[in-house]
């Protein structure tokens, strides 16, 4: 282990790379999505709440965030908060589905500097997208694309969560992005959220993780991965780009939209919540004192990892992906490449999976009633 | 005296200063540099790293530099090197000599 990776293991003063879901009302409804979006919370943090957040943020000398939902777009005051953020010396970079990219919209988000955007996209036909994202959903994104580039926005981001649906569609995203100018970013489906349902039926099979290793190997730095397919590591002598460890509450938190701070986005769930930032201290404290992230600064038990000669390689993978399907944290993630996690998985009673803290899904529709004229 | 290849040498006589969009944040192990135009994080991994990249702007040659921040000449190899790859991702430039 190198020095650097020892130190960032110990956290860092201020956290290099931040979320923050504004809000959890969203247009769409994922079937994975990671904070089980679509309404929104009625305690929500107001426009000057949100303000004063990033004033501290920018005393902390954060360098970016990362805004998401949710739609973070839906906020009426969107604009009003990103360009503040810029204002004070913080980039953004956010996630969108990109129905509210109008032409008008894109020419605004192209005239802002230290802006980066990310249009998710889980297929690259609408067939395969909109299994996971919602009928219309490809649509949606590829008039957003459309928009941000006749603005001349530049390179934006195409975002994809891989699924065993969408694995052979690697190369095909990487050349839908090149013909847009776009970066590509893939990430990796975690059980957290909706997810917790639908993981099962979408995460990639132990074949397919070979796939997705050699595929991240041959394009190196030219697609992004927010590093989170470090647990492929255990499948070869040579380690993916980046930095090979869980960042959650060392390097990386996440900020609800009612001001609820978690180690990290995938682990929006009581055990993991370091604090909220309306409590005195706001930010600062909560990252600096809190004793959920001084546990996670400590030194982690490889458990019943310790004597896998690959630990030093996967690092025991995720800790929400263990956490959301009942696994230990200390043992093998569920989808390590030796097949452990699945024997583990096979040995977890369903109700002892814990849930995910909030449900902000949509109610079901009520089934349409038929007026007759009278 | 220890030779120095003549790359080391030049780059000894250069001016560089830190890229006027980048931001140093100190951090327990040196400090993180972010770059805001190629928004690349880069980590300066010692104290005496930063330190250096710090005062380069206000000397006339990267030599002066290390000079002021006390790195004696069995340590300039190292620091040329750690500058080489800073000047490489853009943290550090060549400044205008005054």
């Amino acid at each position: 282990m190198t020095l650097l990776v020892d130190q960032l293991k110990r956290g860092l003063d201020a956290p290099i790379c931040l979320t923050w879901e504004l809000t959890y009302a969203c247009n769409l409804e994922c079937v994975h999505c990671l904070s089980s979006s679509g309404r929104r919370d009625p305690d929500e943090l107001t426009t000057a709440e949100a303000k004063h957040v990033l004033d501290q943020l920018r005393d902390l000398q954060v360098f970016y965030i990362n805004l998401g939902g949710g739609e973070p777009m839906i906020r009426r005051d969107f604009f009003e908060i990103v360009e503040y953020s810029i204002a004070q010396g913080i980039g953004v970079k956010f996630s969108t589905n990109g129905a509210f990219i109008d032409a008008a919209k894109a020419r605004r988000l192209a005239a802002l500097e230290y802006l980066d955007i990310q249009i998710s996209l889980d297929g690259t036909d609408a067939a395969t997208n909109d299994a996971v994202r919602g009928d219309g959903s490809y649509a949606t994104a590829i008039k957003a694309m459309d928009h941000l580039r006749d603005a001349g926005f530049g390179p934006f981001k195409i975002s994809v969560v891989v699924t065993r649906h969408n694995v052979d569609q690697l190369d095909e995203f990487k050349a839908l992005a090149d013909g847009y100018g776009a970066q590509l970013r893939v990430t990796r489906l975690r059980p957290s959220g909706r997810g917790v349902d639908s993981w099962h039926d979408l995460h990639p099979t132990n074949a397919q993780q070979l796939q997705i290793y050699r595929w991240l190997l041959a394009h190196g730095d030219n697609v992004l991965t927010g590093d989170s397919f470090f647990h492929l590591n255990a499948l070869g002598d040579e380690p993916l780009p980046g930095l090979n460890l869980c960042g959650a509450g060392r390097v990386v938190c996440l900020i609800d939209p009612i001001g609820d701070v978690y180690a990290c986005p995938f682990v929006i769930h009581d055990e993991f919540k370091a604090g909220n930032l309306r409590d005195e201290g706001g930010f600062a404290k909560i990252w600096k004192h809190s004793t959920l992230f001084a546990e996670l600064r400590e030194p982690q038990s490889a458990g019943a990892c310790a004597s896998c000669g690959q630990f030093d390689a996967c690092q025991g993978g995720c800790m929400a992906a263990k956490f959301f399907t009942g696994l230990p944290l200390d043992g093998p993630d569920p989808e390590c490449v030796s097949g452990d996690g699945e024997l583990a998985l096979a040995g977890v009673a369903a109700e002892s999976v814990p849930r995910p803290l909030g449900d902000h899904s949509k109610p079901p529709r009520a089934t349409p009633v038929s007026f007759t004229r009278k | 005296m220890k030779t120095t290849d003549a790359a080391t040498q030049t780059l000894l006589a250069t001016r560089l200063a830190l890229h006027p969009r980048v931001a140093l944040r100190p951090e327990p192990f040196g400090a993180l540099a972010y770059h805001y135009d190629t928004r690349r994080l880069v980590f300066l991994k010692h104290p005496d790293v930063v330190a250096v990249v710090r005062e380069l702007g206000s000397h006339p040659t990267v030599a002066a530099a290390l000079d002021a921040c006390g790195i004696g000449e069995q340590r300039q190899p190292a620091f040329v090197q750690a500058l080489r790859s800073l000047v490489e991702s853009n943290i550090v430039m060549e400044a205008a000599t005054s």
